[in-house]
């Protein structure tokens, strides 16, 4: 699920503040009426993004409320929200791009090294029926039947998830998510750690492995479920994906993960653009009590810094960030205290923000969310395709790429919708599309080509 | 073979591409997604024309050498005029953006000229292309092995990362040519970047005779590059004034923001 982080209502009173003020402000001076138009539609613009990136843009109270003398703004702002919308866009795409590779690259990277993750050692008991059956009929179903029961216990457990925050059972929340990736940072990350020094044979004593894992998975525990600088958060994020993502391609049969994968995408667009969908319910929920989302379960991109403030108004900025904070989507809590400088406070004074001429300097980035299961699908998808696809990178490549893309189109209808959507179906449709020809059409046609060393 | 030869044939094959991507794409976010979706456009190409190969290989006689040595002729040549017809899509689709981001951009102009466009989208075409050339000989380089012992040429490899750097640069003046091309309707230059494509595909059917194969390659290559060089608004001045490093006279006004209010302490 991907969410932007700037949909808020109440955000409508700065921005009419700022343009209003704006307005006022204007020197009539006639010569350059036009090309100080174009920039005061620029600073309202650039205020709006100041004051917390983005504002509600189906927000036309904001533009009644400016001054009337000036109404070619109001008809270029929605122009502006887009633009700024696209210009944040590509960067959002990056923010994005840049932890998909990395997790891709750790799991395509320990599948082709480490030989314990392609062996088969016995399946998860979410898969029971075993796929070592002579017929090919009598093997589809089995997959089919493994997918079933794979997709109803996931939806059985994000009912519950969901059925438990609705009814507000933070803790029981917070302990099954604390347990969990209690488990992924220490258990997980120990076997991974052992096997990878089993495939380069390097020892390392107990002493130093208790150290080494101690501080990882503390580090870890204390990084994803409470303060730490936001790249060692997602680091973190990225590495428990990469480990899922492992766990999955290991234990899951050949064609019981394709189907899997399949029903996942289609579960999860159910589940998130359906009105009774449970993705979408918990959503709605965390928005309308104004909270954010589990830290241990969203990937964020959030960044924020400050640049140059001629007067560091943190009384001014308090407010303003504290209703950004309270008032956005409700997803993210995760400030890293070294770019925040003032942690939102819960108890705020009122608007009593000074006029924010053009030498508040602030600027506040706003960021993408992902949620981590789609970080472990992806890589699954790309892993699945590095364990099995007879040893080819092509297969590998174009799997990548179709991600990448996928990814990409859900941000470009993100942009368009700005609404909760589901990361997963573009991406694994085109994933899937691309492992199946890629390595049944491509791979003969392009080794053909290879061993008589000819290119297209 | 061994990691030697493994990072030798990378550095020869991507060494110019990876310079490329890492000067000049890396730092923007709207390049970086230019040249992921040329990729894909590049690959889908790939895919028809794979597909094409197989039913061709399928509904004919396995047995006769000949007949498949024809038929992969004929695939090369189908997947050479769809890789210039996926170019020619991206270029409408890219056209078609790059009017979208003016539209709606504050000052008109869009944040990426097609002109850049034209060249990222190459590089990806290029990059792609030859990643999927190369890669699994790369792959088979890291391990234990000797080149050539059926008989075969012993510069298989060396010549295949050569071939790779040509074709990524290749690519990218193809792009460059091609996108231009497009926009001034000289469809004759079109003509020829698809013709020169073709015959860059069929010299490498003279393969194992490299003399007759990568020479002539390069020296389409250097052709192909001074021809984009040209197209893209290079002349023998641009190239003296880069070299001399002169700092050129800004003879644009400077504009100074209003006057501020002192800031009270």
């Amino acid at each position: 699920m991907i969410t932007f982080m700037n949909n808020s209502d109440s955000e409508e009173e700065p921005c009419n503040e700022r343009t209003s003020l704006m307005s006022a402000e204007s020197p009539p001076v006639p010569s350059y009426q036009d090309g100080l138009q174009a920039s005061e539609a620029g600073e309202a613009q650039a205020h709006r993004r100041r004051a917390g990136g983005g504002c509600n843009p189906n927000n036309p109270a904001g533009g009644e409320r400016s001054d009337s003398g000036v109404p070619v703004r109001e008809s270029t702002s929605d122009n502006e929200e887009e633009e700024l919308t696209l210009k944040y866009g590509a960067k959002h795409v990056i923010m994005l791009f840049v932890p998909v590779t990395l997790c891709m690259i750790v799991v395509v990277a320990t599948i082709k090294s480490v030989r314990f993750y392609t062996e088969k050692n016995g399946q998860l008991i979410y898969t029971p029926f075993s796929e070592d059956t002579p017929s090919v009929g009598q093997r589809l179903l089995n997959s089919v039947l493994n997918t079933l029961i794979m997709i109803s216990v996931i939806v059985l457990m994000t009912v519950f998830l969901v059925l438990l925050y609705k009814y507000r059972c933070y803790k029981f929340i917070h302990g099954w998510l604390i347990l969990s990736s209690l488990m992924l940072l220490f258990l997980f990350t120990y076997i991974y750690l052992g096997e990878v020094l089993k495939t380069y044979n390097v020892a390392m004593d107990y002493p130093t492995l208790f150290l080494v894992i101690w501080n990882f998975g503390a580090v870890g525990m204390i990084c994803i479920h409470w303060k730490g600088p936001l790249q060692l958060q997602q680091a973190y994020l990225i590495m428990i994906s990469a480990l899922m993502a492992l766990v999955f391609i290991k234990y899951l049969p050949e064609w019981s993960a394709w189907v899997i994968l399949g029903a996942i995408s289609i579960y999860d667009l159910m589940a998130v653009l359906c009105p009774k969908g449970p993705l979408r319910m918990l959503v709605e929920t965390a928005q309308e009590r104004n909270e954010p989302i589990f830290p241990a379960l969203i990937y964020s991109s959030a960044m924020i810094w400050t640049v140059g403030m001629a007067k560091p108004d943190t009384a001014s900025r308090g407010p303003r960030q504290q209703r950004w904070d309270a008032a956005e989507d409700g997803r993210r809590n995760h400030r890293s205290p070294s770019h925040a400088d003032s942690q939102p406070s819960e108890t705020s004074p009122g608007p009593a923000r000074p006029i924010t001429s053009v030498e508040e300097l602030e600027e506040e980035e706003r960021g993408v969310k992902l949620g981590l299961g789609d970080f472990i699908f992806y890589s699954v998808l790309v892993g699945k395709a590095a364990a099995t696809a007879s040893g080819d990178w092509n297969t590998t490549l174009a799997c990548f790429v179709a991600i990448l893309i996928g990814l990409c189109l859900t941000l470009l209808l993100l942009a368009v919708f700005k609404k909760a959507l589901p990361a997963l179906p573009i991406s694994i449709t085109f994933g899937l599309v691309f492992y199946f020809s890629t390595d049944n059409l491509v791979r003969p046609f392009m080794d053909t080509l290879a061993s008589h060393q000819l290119y297209i | 073979m061994g990691a030697a030869v493994f990072f030798g044939l990378a550095g020869i094959a991507f060494g110019p591409a990876l310079a490329l991507v890492l000067l000049t794409v890396a730092a923007e976010p709207l390049r970086v997604i230019v040249l992921v979706a040329g990729a894909f456009f590049w690959l889908v190409s790939l895919l028809l024309a794979s597909l094409i190969w197989f039913i061709s290989v399928h509904l004919s006689d396995r047995e006769d050498a000949r007949l498949q040595y024809g038929l992969l002729i004929f695939g090369a040549a189908v997947s050479v005029l769809l890789q210039e017809a996926f170019r020619f899509a991206y270029f409408k689709l890219l056209k078609k953006a790059d009017e979208g981001l003016a539209l709606i951009s504050e000052d008109g102009r869009s944040p990426i000229s097609l002109r850049q466009m034209a060249y990222v989208s190459g590089l990806s075409f290029g990059i792609i292309s030859g990643v999927f050339s190369v890669i699994n000989i790369l792959a088979d380089s890291i391990g234990p092995g000797v080149v050539g012992i059926h008989g075969d040429s012993p510069y298989y490899f060396i010549t295949s990362a050569f071939l790779t750097m040509a074709l990524v640069l290749l690519h990218t003046f193809w792009g460059v040519i091609f996108f231009d091309a497009c926009e001034r309707r000289r469809y004759w230059r079109l003509g020829l970047v698809v013709a020169t494509h073709l015959l860059t595909s069929g010299l490498t059917f003279l393969n194992p005779w490299y003399e007759a194969s990568l020479v002539p390659i390069f020296i389409i290559t250097f052709l192909m590059g001074l021809w984009a060089f040209i197209t893209a608004g290079g002349s023998f001045r641009n190239i003296l004034k880069c070299l001399s490093c002169k700092q050129e006279d800004d003879s644009r006004v400077m504009m100074y923001s209003a006057l501020q209010v002192p800031l009270e302490e």
